[in-house]
């Protein structure tokens, strides 16, 4: 084994022992310094999860939270410089984590935080102007030919659990009535500007928004919307796309 | 030693940072540098905060970068690793100085990746000839893929390799004597590491090619023991510039003369303002060194 292999080994492994050929000069014990790196390691991975997922953190308590991020770190250690883009897999680690069985609602959470970051760094795209998006939208004789293409930041997440109220809960510090995680919600999340936003939507507009980041034409997508929710509120869910500046462009194909 | 006996200084900088002192740019700090354009020499960035797509960091950054110099930083190439560089990477850092033009480019003398797994921590290196003849030609890879020259940090330790051949300044000297680079002397890396390794920090400072210095860090560190209960600092950015440092840091200019010098807070962070009374602390040194070389 290298040099590096070993010592990157025992990094990882608080069990194994410090790796050979190494002193301190004043003689102490190489191991009481090699737990420097160790603790270097672990608390600053543990504080990059900490500092991605504030609210999933806040809801399992500080303490179970680091000790969940040492396990994960262990299992899954980072394989990019990258960091902001460490741990997007960290909701599935939860929703297969024993000890957070309890709350069942944490991992969708940890998907929402997950979902923020990624709004928050995707690409910019300029977007268009709503009065001209709306102006385009009335003029049009026929929506069986139009695609409505959206910004590449909007994402959508369903939730069996009251995955938005969760989140918002924790976004004020003044007391919250206490809510009921036992009910499902879905989340829109997108980059309006420069603020990340997350909004409660029915599941008509989740799949309103899914069948056009599908490149379906808006006629398909009202339907699919009106198939999975009979309530589905066309005018509700494009206002909000709209108003929130989600849409790039309007593509009509003759 | 007078500054006139030191003819490479200018040169080691041109067309570098300005002989000022900067701060790391923080996010939280963003619209108050863009409301307030404070009187800093400039700006530092971790190059791999900005490896993203789009979104609020290159928004702020572009408009920062308008109004200040920039240091380009980097803190995951792993220069020191045994395996090859990350050609993605080094893509990815070529990317972001092609797009905002930075004073500087600096990256660690240290490994923080093996195989495909990322540490996150400045690691440290045997001395020896496998070691040294390694990051030069991780070294040139940089520089000639960046089409500039680089300041390679000398780093803070809490260990010794038994199979090191070379001291750690012999180690620089050479890197730098071989690949051309520069020097980004570390003050509180100095320190830590003598302290650490029972060295005497000035003996060390006077070891280094300090006429190859394009940039000064100063940063706070943590106190911690050892096995023996001896003194064992960390370089943890967290703190203050410590009484030490400074100190160090004012015989260290009289060697360099004035060199652009960064204050350097990754961790517990605080207002603005206490950030930048330690830039106008190092200032005050610079125009010292200045006027009284």
């Amino acid at each position: 084994m290298n040099r590096h292999e070993q010592f990157a080994q025992a990094l990882l492994t608080p069990g194994l022992p410090c790796p050979d050929g190494l002193f301190s000069r004043n003689g102490a014990d190489p191991a009481s310094r090699f737990a420097v790196y160790r603790n270097n390691v672990h608390s600053s991975l543990i504080n990059a999860l900490a500092d991605s997922y504030p609210v999933t953190q806040q809801l399992v308590g500080e303490h179970f939270f680091r000790a969940m991020a040492g396990l994960y770190i262990q299992a899954y250690p980072p394989i990019s410089p990258l960091l902001h883009d460490y741990g997007s897999d960290l909701a599935d680690f939860i929703k297969g984590f024993a000890p957070a069985a309890d709350v069942p609602y944490v991992a969708d959470v940890a998907r929402l935080e997950r979902l923020r970051i990624s709004a928050y760094h995707a690409i910019d795209t300029p977007v268009a102007n709503p009065h001209a998006v709306v102006n385009q939208l009335q003029q049009l004789s026929s929506l069986g030919n139009v695609r409505l293409q959206l910004h590449p930041c909007v994402a959508t997440l369903r939730s069996d659990y009251a995955v938005v109220a969760l989140w918002a809960a924790h976004q004020t510090t003044d007391p919250v009535a206490r809510l009921d995680p036992w009910h499902g919600q879905s989340a829109l999340v997108l980059r309006n500007g420069l603020e990340v936003e997350v909004f409660c939507i029915d599941s008509g507009c989740v799949t309103f928004i899914n069948s056009l980041n599908n490149d379906w034409p808006l006629e398909m997508a009202m339907a699919y919307a009106l198939d999975a929710a009979s309530e589905f509120d066309l005018h509700q869910c494009l206002g909000l796309l709209i108003n929130h500046r989600a849409i790039t462009q309007i593509k009509v194909h003759p | 030693m007078t500054l006139s006996s030191l003819p490479d200084v200018a040169q080691a900088q041109a067309p570098g940072l300005p002989r000022r002192a900067g701060l790391g740019l923080k996010s939280e700090h963003f619209q108050q540098v863009l409301a307030t354009l404070p009187d800093i020499g400039f700006f530092e960035v971790h190059a791999e905060n900005y490896m993203v797509a789009g979104g609020p960091f290159h928004h702020y950054l572009g408009l920062i970068r308008e109004h200040y110099a920039l240091s380009l930083h980097g803190v995951g190439l792993s220069i020191g690793g045994e395996g090859p560089l990350d050609h993605a990477h080094l893509a990815r850092l070529a990317a972001l100085v092609e797009r905002y033009q930075p004073h500087s480019f600096s990256e660690h003398l240290a490994w923080s990746s093996h195989g495909p797994v990322f540490l996150n921590d400045l690691l440290p290196l045997a001395y020896d000839d496998a070691t040294l003849k390694r990051v030069c030609e991780h070294i040139d890879q940089v520089q000639s893929t960046l089409k500039r020259r680089m300041l390679l940090e000398n780093p803070s330790t809490y260990l010794l390799f038994q199979h090191s051949s070379l001291d750690e300044t012999d180690f620089i000297s050479e890197v730098i004597q071989r690949t051309g680079c520069g020097l980004l002397l570390d003050v509180n890396n100095v320190y830590v590491s003598c302290i650490n390794h029972q060295q005497d920090p000035l003996a060390y400072l006077n070891a280094l090619p300090l006429h190859s210095v394009g940039e000064i860090h100063l940063a706070g560190f943590a106190e911690d023991a050892d096995s023996l209960g001896d003194r064992l600092l960390i370089d943890d950015h967290g703190a203050p510039v410590d009484n030490a440092v400074w100190q160090l840091y004012q015989q260290a200019l009289q060697r360099t003369g004035p060199v652009a010098t960064l204050i350097e807070r990754d961790n517990d962070v605080p207002a603005f303002s206490v950030l930048h009374a330690e830039a106008r602390q190092a200032d005050q040194h610079l125009l010292a060194a200045a006027v009284h070389p």
